[in-house]
């Protein structure tokens, strides 16, 4: 049966596709703008149909250690919260990556820094790609620029977390969780049994039969050794993860004489601007990275090839634009151009700064 | 064809709502379709507005500077978007405490008394629907009234869905103040 095409929030879209994924359990606490994701939930109910656990913890830090407790088990566990609340989560996020756990994890972002406004904002860019917690770890970090990619990306993200038994972010800036749009949800998907669970996910933490080896989930490891050899197996996966699901879009970039690079919304929004320079004989491409980390440097550097200039778009003060110069180093100029604390900016304004930063000067 | 609306006004007139039934509607003519929302944190009396665009082709930005429709519904509101319609575009507003009537002559201009047809019908709550129907009548995309059932229909909870022939008959009330 073809699905209905509906409209939905992206925060709306998330719970729906958390839900058709076979998803386990859902662990969250409200703060705006991500709060309609436990909303929906707790309407749909998904615990009467599929079974899915949905709880509102006490907490963030409750929450997100209700996520490492259900990944140990092998089940298909999320969360979701807004920049401060993803704050607190952080030091649960590093035991996670450490214990080698698959989660899904979603940020709508809102303007900070501290509490902040409410409204829309991309500046936790380094937080999500660089760490965020303590030590040496690496999240999948997916970026959505429509409402349909939120629900994509929910499958998307469980299937690279269990892939590589590692945590998945979905960093989403306010306005693709707040925004409607048409959806098609994927066909529901039962979730995994017991059974399946002990076959696909050996490490779990399932009770011990057949005198099988003795599970242990934990991120602690005193013996320095030990914990270098832990260190090296992380390193050795996420080396395996930029070379395999490095993800982007390209929109024009081929005759082009600019590049923007813009990620989430902020891409739709430099698409805009790209069809008003066209307006005016500027060719204009645009590359959106899709997969945050592993970030598509390759791509961005042969995109940015044989370019008059490459002017980067982020709600933030300029935090991917650091990655972006380490592709392309010093081959042509890179500048930034974005609003903050929650200010979206127009097409045309970033049209102005195209001109003002890259071509006329 | 492609419109880019805004709607503004204060929160509590069901800006919001009207918005998401007209982009349920578009949903229901088979359209592509945004809802982009910005209200401050108060529920009641701050300013709301919310973006709509339908369209044949897909929609890149669902932010805009400036729109072929704005519907503002308080002197603030008409203040801020009256010179961001595009020239040849429309601008409906209501006449309720406006005391700064937009000037531009590059635009056509409805000023409405939505409030007063409001009272007419003799429900408050039918205010937004009101004025949704003068937005239907003047936008130069002709949406069927069969598919703004349909929207209403997929945009209301089925316990309100006896308020349908109330809206049908306030779409139609707003329609004829164009």
């Amino acid at each position: 049966m073809k699905e209905e095409v509906r409209l939905m929030k992206g925060n709306e879209a998330i719970a729906h596709a958390a839900i058709r994924y076979g998803c386990d359990g859902y662990f969250g606490y409200p703060i705006t703008p991500q709060s309609e994701v436990l909303e929906t939930l707790e309407e749909l109910m998904p615990w009467e149909t599929t079974g899915m656990v949905v709880l509102q913890a006490e907490s963030e830090l409750a929450a997100i250690n209700m996520v490492y407790g259900g990944a140990a088990t092998g089940k298909a566990v999320m969360t979701s919260s807004s920049s401060p609340g993803i704050s607190l989560k952080q030091e649960g996020i590093s035991y996670i990556a450490a214990a080698s756990l698959p989660a899904l994890i979603l940020n709508v972002m809102r303007g900070g820094p501290g509490l902040g406004t409410i409204q829309p904002s991309q500046a936790d860019y380094f937080q999500a790609t660089k760490g965020g917690g303590h030590g040496d770890y690496h999240l999948i970090v997916l970026a959505p620029s429509t409402v349909q990619e939120m629900v994509d990306f929910v499958g998307l993200g469980f299937d690279l977390a269990f892939k590589y038994t590692n945590p998945c972010m979905i960093l989403a800036d306010g306005i693709v969780g707040q925004m409607m749009e048409k959806v098609v949800l994927p066909e529901q998907r039962p979730r995994r049994t017991e059974e399946e669970i002990r076959q696909q996910c050996p490490w779990a933490t399932t009770g011990r039969k057949d005198n099988r080896k003795r599970n242990v989930v934990t991120s602690l490891e005193l013996e320095s050794a030990k914990m270098e050899v832990i260190n090296h197996q992380l390193q050795e996966r996420y080396k395996k993860i930029e070379e395999n699901e490095t993800r982007w879009e390209e929109i024009g970039v081929e005759d082009a004489d600019y590049l923007i690079v813009a990620f989430g919304t902020i891409a739709r929004i430099s698409d805009k601007a790209r069809e008003l320079a066209a307006e005016e004989g500027i060719k204009v491409g645009i590359i959106r990275p899709i997969t945050l980390w592993p970030f598509p440097t390759e791509a961005v550097r042969k995109a940015a090839e044989g370019k008059k200039g490459v002017l980067v778009v982020e709600l933030n003060a300029g935090q991917m634009i650091e990655d972006v110069r380490l592709a392309v180093h010093d081959s042509l100029p890179v500048e930034h151009f974005g609003r903050l604390g929650g200010i979206i900016p127009s097409p045309e304004e970033v049209v102005t700064a195209l001109k003002e930063k890259i071509i006329n000067k | 064809m492609k419109e880019e609306i805004i709607i503004a006004g204060f929160g509590g007139q069901g800006v919001l709502s009207m918005g998401k039934i007209l982009a349920y509607s578009g949903l229901m003519d088979d359209k592509e379709v945004t809802w982009m929302p910005s209200y401050g944190p108060e529920q009641r009396g701050g300013t709301a507005n919310v973006t709509v665009i339908l369209s044949d082709a897909k929609i890149s930005s669902p932010v805009l500077d400036k729109y072929d429709i704005v519907v503002a519904l308080n002197q603030q509101s008409l203040d801020k978007f009256a010179p961001k319609v595009k020239a040849g575009g429309i601008l409906i507003f209501d006449t309720n405490g406006i005391h700064n009537r937009p000037t531009r002559d590059d635009i056509k201009i409805y000023p409405i008394d939505a409030m007063e047809a409001t009272l007419e019908i003799g429900n408050s709550k039918a205010y937004n629907m009101v004025v949704m129907g003068a937005l239907l009548k003047a936008m130069t995309y002709k949406l069927p009234m069969e598919n703004v059932i349909k929207g209403l229909k997929k945009s209301l909870p089925e316990r309100h869905h006896k308020l349908i022939p109330l809206n049908e008959k306030a779409i139609e009330k707003g329609a004829s103040l164009i």
